[in-house]
């Protein structure tokens, strides 16, 4: 990376901060409207974080596939199942708070030592391709990856498949057992209209 | 190293951090939406770290790069297909809460 160490410390510690404070955001709010735009701030910093590691390709692919497609499938599937309910409070909350948070922190700690305890190997970095990787990614995707690159294309298109199939509303006039006529009512027109706070 | 950098083990911490509150989203969550969410989270998390040792240990060959690619498109096929399933489970039970999920419970 070509740009000095400071704007590149400040971008870190930016992009950092923006990726942590978001992705508490998301697990933490209450309304999952906001849960959703936050996640794609987190996707955003990190493609950032990516582009100061030297990739803007996957940068780029990040913000196309996570941004533009994941993130507006997510606010779809909550505009569709939008519908306010009061859940059920469960009994034992607390100790599962509790019993959770702790798995979270000791997973947490262990990682983190890791991290810092270990000898990473790391290489020349006179040997680094730097601006060239989009290049190099094109050379491993059609020569020592190219299977698992078309593996790649047979399984998006059977999660396409999938998909519509899963999602597909079953369009028939009549039960099959009685003979009564269906109701094509959507489920997601009997609920309250969007956009009005109720409490 | 003849030029400074930031360390790798930032770009580590960082990506534990992410992948931890991740895991808490993952089993506080009532609503089905933020489970698929805070998988994402875990999977951006890994892809962090993929990317950091494909630049600090792997700069020119870059095949965590590559792997990076790959798994974004996992996460797209997943995302698609999860959020379909979450589509007709809401169908069936007119209910998103994970909890009210427990046909397969023991």
């Amino acid at each position: 990376m070509s740009i000095a160490f400071t704007t590149q410390i400040i971008c870190f510690s930016v992009l950092s901060l923006v990726v942590i404070v978001g992705a508490l955001g998301v697990i933490l709010l209450e309304n999952i409207v906001y849960s959703a735009f936050l996640l794609g701030g987190v996707f955003m910093s990190v493609a950032g974080l990516y582009l100061l590691l030297n990739a803007s390709f996957v940068a780029a692919a990040q913000v196309l596939v996570y941004v533009g497609a994941v993130n507006v499938l997510i606010i779809f599937a909550i505009m569709l199942v939008n519908k306010k309910e009061d859940l059920k409070p469960i009994d034992n909350i607390k100790s599962r708070r509790i019993i959770s948070t702790s798995i979270c922190l000791t997973l947490l700690s262990l990682l983190i030592r890791v991290d810092l305890s270990n000898v990473w190997g790391l290489s020349d970095p006179n040997t680094s391709i730097g601006e060239e990787s989009t290049i190099r990614i094109g050379e491993h995707l059609f020569s020592d990856y190219l299977l698992p690159f078309e593996v790649a294309s047979v399984l998006l298109l059977m999660a396409m498949i999938g998909a519509i199939v899963l999602a597909r509303r079953d369009v028939m006039n009549e039960d099959i057992s009685t003979g009564l006529p269906v109701d094509q009512e959507l489920i997601e027109k009997s609920s309250e209209p969007l956009l009005i706070k109720k409490n | 190293m003849n030029f400074e950098s930031i360390p790798l083990q930032a770009f580590l911490i960082v990506s534990s951090m992410l992948f931890c509150i991740g895991i808490w989203g993952l089993l506080n969550s009532r609503n089905a939406v933020r489970v698929l969410m805070s998988i994402e989270l875990m999977l951006n998390a890994v892809n962090i770290n993929l990317m950091a040792f494909s630049s600090y240990i792997d700069n020119n060959l870059i095949q965590g790069q590559v792997f990076t690619i790959f798994v974004i498109t996992v996460a797209a096929a997943e995302a698609a297909v999860g959020l379909a399933i979450l589509l007709s489970l809401y169908r069936n039970r007119v209910t998103v809460d994970m909890e009210s999920f427990n046909l397969l419970k023991w």
